[in-house]
């Protein structure tokens, strides 16, 4: 495109226009004829544009938005017939015209009983007790027990309410509860690195032994860089094994990397478990050779050495296949050359082989470390209590706790982790290194 | 005649689609669906002529939720645990049931009666009670536990333990073992004294348990004698043991009874064949039959004298029956309305404290 209209700019400055046969100028009409062979072009690529936009790129999109956006507080939505009412209305009313820290006065409490009467018409008692109860444990049944008695109560409300439950004194819940009278909200981030906002509304950790999420993605990191490690010390001799043997030996042996690859994880997860038990195959054969004492088995499952075992191997052909695929058209003669020139076996491999495989060890470390990050099924089968990765927790909240805003939350600071080491390869190695076959 | 062709058309094909009624119901999978399939679906298809699609989940309140809140249900009945029963009702995802659709018992006692007190929810109607035991190995342990104090003891019978990987009934086993009364078990656990007290107990054993998540998981470490003892459900304890004839014993001391409920989501597309078939199997002697394929106890008072033999035609299901008196000398009925409401809180703190 660029080069046709770069090669008719001296002509189109000329007086007499280049026309075609029908008249129409040449430039107009190579116009025409390109943007016909674009359209038809995107018309090709519009179904795997659909594709990614319904099924990737939409879903993302409305997960993140999750992670920021909560309305449990605001709004109510029928699930039977799907209209929304606005709820909370006197409450929030209240706290726009009280700034925070207000001490709660009658006038609160009985914009709270008006809106649980609403709240009891509609049955959404439950969801709003939910919604508060994220971020202020334990308090979803006052929502539940005050909205069955809503009708009941009478002036004073104050007291009234506080009859119901003298919970409701407690200053971190009205402050949670201002809170979430706007849908828009960064407490879930917040909680997803074990900050909260106290009673005043000022940041501070939560409390010790709430602590998880930043450990966990400590974790997640360092066994991940740690996995990518090991796959490239293990790959690295197989891969030029299969990329220097004769095709005829190299094309068996490359069938014992991919047999793995083709076997169901969950095949291979167990296998490790039959394997490293401590009535498995490796401590029985430890036991029976007098090395370990039977009632001194080694625990090699169901803690940080098994997730890191299995996930070696379960992410080896990861950095196998990249690197064969690099290793197999290097040229020997380079090395023989550098040899020949008197260079020692190993400076001939580290100045000549080994910056020559740089683009497959990006591509395979790459490739194993995004797939670690993200992993889920091997730790949850073989972690234990400490080879647990942030994943394990993205998966309890999606599906047990069902706090999908948090999940949402985590699951976006995994992502926003990732781009940045993505960003930072791309400066470090440059991205234009990056071979994947 | 043309006219007269396309009426008869369009009346075979309402006829037709009449015929064709189905219900989509959803469960936990294996040995349990496999009970309800046996139990429910076949004769409901026999006798209704109504079709029933199973369909599993791991845990059926979640895809619910999911479908409900996507306008996209595809699930008429689903088979949940009552906390999640309680909350989805709560949170407008269910449909809120007539009791008066239930049949009553063949004596008839009215259905509100017959079903065991707790059994019936706004939204829900239990089918079977199920419990969370501890249970060994009899060839890895030298001495028999016979009670929920010795899963905590270390020093008499050393060996790794088995733990479901929650805070839910773990806590209120830890207690027990501490020496808390049953029925004092609840309260305790509101305070944070109470909770604290929990997780000191367990870290007692900390170093020494191997967590498990699927139900088929404390059978395969008790055989295996990863473990020498675990909790677990009842049913697949006693499915290993006289089904796989695998030397397991339950003991009973501190067992946590839990219904599981029928509930039916908003927007379910088979809204009246759900009805028909939740009043259909929840009646008492479809819930009778279905103690015979799994040792799970019936919800209605009336079933507990139909309950039989085992599928196998030899094994008497009463005492096996997590209900059955003997077994209840020191049982817990776990407190739905607490888990609602403080699962999430003592999650979080239980992954701190398994994490750290």
């Amino acid at each position: 495109m660029a080069d046709a209209t770069m090669g008719s700019a001296p002509v189109s400055d000329a007086p007499e226009r280049l026309t075609t046969v029908d008249g129409k100028p040449l430039k107009a009409a190579l116009m025409a004829a390109e943007a016909k062979a674009r359209r038809r072009a995107f018309f090709l690529v519009l179904p795997l544009l659909a594709f990614v936009l319904v099924t990737f790129v939409a879903p993302i999109g409305q997960m993140l938005h999750r992670s920021v956006h909560n309305p449990g507080f605001t709004e109510h939505t029928d699930l039977s017939d799907g209209t929304q009412t606005e709820i909370m209305v006197n409450l929030r009313a209240w706290f726009d015209a009280n700034p925070p820290g207000t001490e709660p006065d009658e006038a609160a409490y009985a914009a709270l009983t008006a809106d649980f009467v609403v709240l009891r018409e509609l049955r959404a008692q439950g969801a709003v007790g939910t919604r508060i109860n994220y971020e202020a444990p334990g308090t979803r049944s006052l929502f539940t027990k005050t909205a069955r008695r809503a009708e009941r109560l009478e002036a004073p409300f104050k007291e009234a309410i506080l009859d119901v439950d003298e919970d409701w004194a407690d200053p971190k819940l009205w402050q949670v509860m201002r809170d979430a009278s706007s849908a828009y909200t960064i407490n879930f981030y917040l909680a997803a690195v074990d900050l909260e906002k106290n009673e005043t509304g000022e940041i501070v950790s939560v409390n010790e032994n709430r602590q998880v999420y930043v450990l966990l993605f400590q974790r997640t990191l360092i066994l991940s860089l740690l996995i990518t490690f090991l796959t490239f010390m293990l790959g690295f001799p197989i891969a030029h094994l299969l990329a220097t043997l004769p095709l005829k030996y190299s094309n068996i042996l490359m069938i014992f990397v991919l047999l793995p690859f083709w076997t169901s994880l969950l095949v291979r997860t167990t296998s490790w478990i039959v394997l490293l038990q401590s009535q498995g195959v490796v401590n029985d054969t430890l036991v029976a050779s007098g090395l370990v004492a039977d009632e001194s088995r080694i625990q090699m499952i169901y803690n940080q050495t098994g997730t890191i075992v299995a996930m070696t191997h379960i992410l080896l052909p990861f950095m196998v296949l990249p690197l064969y695929s690099v290793m197999r058209p290097i040229n020997p003669s380079y090395v023989r050359a550098a040899r020949s020139l008197g260079a020692t076996s190993w400076t001939a491999f580290r100045r000549i082989y080994f910056p020559q495989t740089v683009p497959g060890i990006g591509a395979g470390a790459l490739l194993v470390f995004i797939l670690a990050v993200g992993y889920y099924i091997t730790p949850a089968l073989v972690g234990g209590s400490d080879g647990q990765l942030i994943s394990n927790l993205i998966a309890f909240h999606m599906t047990r706790s069902l706090n999908w805003s948090l999940a949402a939350a985590l699951a976006a600071l995994l992502l926003f982790g990732v781009l940045i080491l993505y960003w930072l390869y791309d400066r470090l190695v440059g991205i234009d290194n990056l071979k994947l076959g | 005649m043309k006219k007269t062709l396309i009426m008869t058309t369009a009346l075979l094909g309402t006829a037709f689609a009449a015929n064709a009624q189905e219900v989509t119901v959803m469960s936990w999978g294996g040995a349990y669906t496999k009970s309800q399939v046996e139990a429910y679906h076949k004769p409901f298809t026999a006798e209704m002529g109504i079709t029933v699609n199973s369909v599993d989940a791991d845990n059926p309140a979640t895809p619910i939720k999911a479908q409900v809140e996507a306008g996209n249900v595809t699930v008429d009945v689903a088979d949940v645990e009552y906390s999640d029963a309680v909350r989805l009702c709560d949170e407008g995802l269910l449909v809120e049931l007539d009791h008066s659709m239930l049949p009553d018992a063949p004596d008839g006692t009215p259905a509100a009666e017959d079903f065991i007190e707790g059994a019936l929810t706004d939204c829900a109607v239990a089918n079977i009670v199920w419990s969370t035991v501890m249970a060994y190995n009899t060839e890895n342990n030298e001495n028999a536990p016979d009670s929920i104090d010795d899963f905590f003891n270390l020093a008499d019978f050393p060996g790794k333990r088995g733990l479901r990987k929650n805070a839910k009934a773990n806590l209120e086993m830890a207690l027990m073992a501490d020496g808390v009364p049953a029925d004092e078990v609840y309260a305790m656990l509101e305070t944070d004294e109470g909770v604290d007290k929990a997780f000191a107990k367990l870290d007692t054993i900390k170093d020494e348990v191997v967590w498990w998540e699927a139900g088929a998981q404390p059978p395969q470490l008790l055989a295996d004698g990863e473990v020498v003892m675990s909790t677990a459900y009842n049913g697949r304890i006693f499915n290993a043991a006289v089904g796989e004839g695998q030397p397991f014993e339950i003991v009973w001391d501190g067992q946590i009874l839990d219904f599981d409920l029928f509930v039916i989501p908003q927007g379910a597309p088979n809204m009246e064949e759900a009805k028909k078939f939740i009043a259909f199997a929840t009646d008492t002697q479809r819930l009778a039959d279905q103690a015979s394929w799994i040792s799970y106890g019936p919800a209605r008072q009336s079933s507990g004298a139909l309950v039989g033999l085992y599928s196998d035609g030899k094994t008497e299901m009463a005492p096996h029956m997590p209900t059955a008196e003997a077994n209840l000398e020191n049982a817990l009925v776990n407190n739905f309305e607490f888990w609602a409401d403080r699962d999430t809180e003592l999650n979080e703190r239980f992954n701190a404290w398994l994490a750290q």
